[in-house]
């Protein structure tokens, strides 16, 4: 039945199920595939989720209810209102409590049989290697470019398949990298894009299902690591179209010059990841180039009629969410639209939090514009400091 | 005609279309006549000096070109070009 040697920690020893184990655990026991043995393997198994957010949910909701005996999770979030449309292990009753406790009261009450060890703190390349190191295998649902980096290498450099997922609107990836066995996440992309070119959840949205979807891959995968049991992705990388509702799948091949996988790896230890993904130097750029007004500031000018407008660069269905009754010209539409607006005024440039109307700032002084000044924290700031009153989204 | 598949944060470039058919004898040149039509996608795929940005990866069929002739790579009529970006989210705040 098996089809690769399983993945679990033989430190654990062998596990015994109990009678209530033995009766949760029916629909298991009864298939040639899992049965007695292979329950014992998720049992001893050591499971590391990165992030306990939109795909961590999932994973570790059914992780949980599988019967993985040791679920690390890495987190140090609280929850708040907009995680809630997909980040189910939580609930409104959470609000305003650190995921980990929420997530680690809606794993005992699923499956009391499961050790839920909690890291609240942020994965860093100091702590990474200790973390991870009683660990057999490492699931990525983290939401950033630097931490996905620092997980890959950490599994490379200590040998561990990384279960990888990753999500934007309507379309998800999956795999599996392991570099004992194949490709790994630098062997698909050797580099990050720059910061800012291609945007965050945060930025551009998702669909509340789709880390179900895709998280419940990483789970199955996850789950055959351990029973050594079908063919995992290693090597392939699943892609999901949610609007289309297709399933493709892309080749995956080692690169012998990949930096750290390859046949001559030069990262040999982990390193500095903010610094690899460009994130102090943009935020440097962005500091230095472009002049900002507070929200307080800008509510003082407005009050005292100081002759100052304001631009929101947003998108038209975010408008119709939140607005300050500013004027509205999205950031894609800027620069044929220019001639609307009066270059003797000073111009405050708003959007949501700040990113795109940095943006718009610089495209209006690469126009001649010398009085524009960007709205720092932008409508959720205002929503946050000013007027409370306006829906913050 | 070659098609080509967008991803989704890349559609904001192309006039929201998923697929578009573009004319071109190799993936480079496909590539390029895209880029051609719609040039605010430019910088999203290529460099100051012209390469292939290295957090996008394009396949021809399930193939990376990287690992067939690159952008020399052929493409015969029928042929499915993917662009497949990295993309990080997963936890978002």
């Amino acid at each position: 039945m098996q089809t690769r040697q399983p993945l679990v920690q033989s430190s654990n020893g062998a596990p015994q199920l109990s009678n209530e184990e033995i009766a949760r655990y029916s629909r298991h026991l009864i298939m040639p595939e899992v049965a007695l043995d292979g329950q014992k393997k998720l049992k001893q198994a050591r499971v590391l989720t990165i992030g306990a957010g939109g795909l961590g949910s999932p994973l570790a909701l059914y992780l949980a209810a599988a019967g993985v005996g040791t679920l690390g999770i890495v987190d140090f979030d609280v929850v708040d209102e907009s995680n809630l449309q997909r980040q189910i292990i939580h609930g409104t009753s959470d609000l305003g409590r650190p995921k980990m406790e929420s997530a680690r009261d809606r794993i005992n009450d699923i499956n009391p049989n499961v050790r839920v060890e909690t890291y609240e703190e942020p994965l860093s390349s100091e702590n990474a290697m200790e973390i991870f190191k009683d660990f057999g295998i490492v699931v990525d649902g983290t939401d950033n470019f630097p931490t996905r980096y620092l997980v890959n290498d950490a599994c490379v450099l200590s040998g561990k398949p990384n279960v990888y997922g990753s999500i934007f609107r309507f379309e998800g990836q999956a795999s599996v990298f392991y570099a004992e066995e194949g490709p790994c996440y630098r062997c698909l992309y050797p580099e990050p894009p720059p910061p800012g070119l291609v945007p965050s959840c945060a930025e551009g949205g998702v669909l509340g299902i789709l880390p179900g979807a895709i998280g419940t891959i990483q789970a199955t995968e996850t789950v055959k690591l351990i029973l050594g049991i079908g063919e995992p992705l290693i090597g392939r990388l699943l892609l999901y179209d949610a609007l289309g509702m297709r399933f493709r799948e892309m080749k995956l091949r080692k690169d012998p010059n990949c930096p750290v996988c390859g046949e001559n790896p030069t990262v040999t230890k982990l390193i500095d990841y903010q610094e690899f993904c460009g994130i102090p130097q943009a935020k440097a750029q962005a500091e230095d180039e472009v002049p900002e007004i507070t929200v307080k500031e800008l509510k003082e000018k407005l009050e005292n009629g100081e002759g100052i407008s304001v631009l929101d660069v947003r998108e038209p269905h975010e408008y119709e969410v939140a607005n300050i009754g500013a004027r509205l010209i999205p950031l894609g539409e800027l620069p044929e639209r220019l001639v609307e607006l009066d270059r003797d005024t000073p111009l405050a440039i708003h959007c949501k939090t700040g990113g795109r109307s940095a943006s718009a700032v610089k495209l209006l002084q690469d126009a001649g514009f010398e009085n524009a000044f960007n709205v720092k924290g932008g409508i959720t700031a205002w929503s946050e400091e000013i007027d409370p009153s306006v829906p913050k989204y | 005609m070659p098609k080509i598949k967008i991803p989704t944060p890349l559609r904001q470039y192309t006039g929201g279309n998923a697929e578009l058919e573009v004319g071109g004898q190799t993936a480079g040149e496909t590539l390029g006549n895209l880029a051609a039509e719609y040039p605010d996608l430019r910088q999203h795929l290529y460099t100051g000096d012209g390469r292939l940005r290295s957090f996008v990866n394009v396949y021809v069929g399930d193939e990376d070109i990287r690992y067939l002739d690159g952008p020399d790579t052929e493409v015969s009529g029928n042929e499915e070009l993917s662009i497949i970006p990295s993309i990080a989210g997963g936890r978002s705040r």
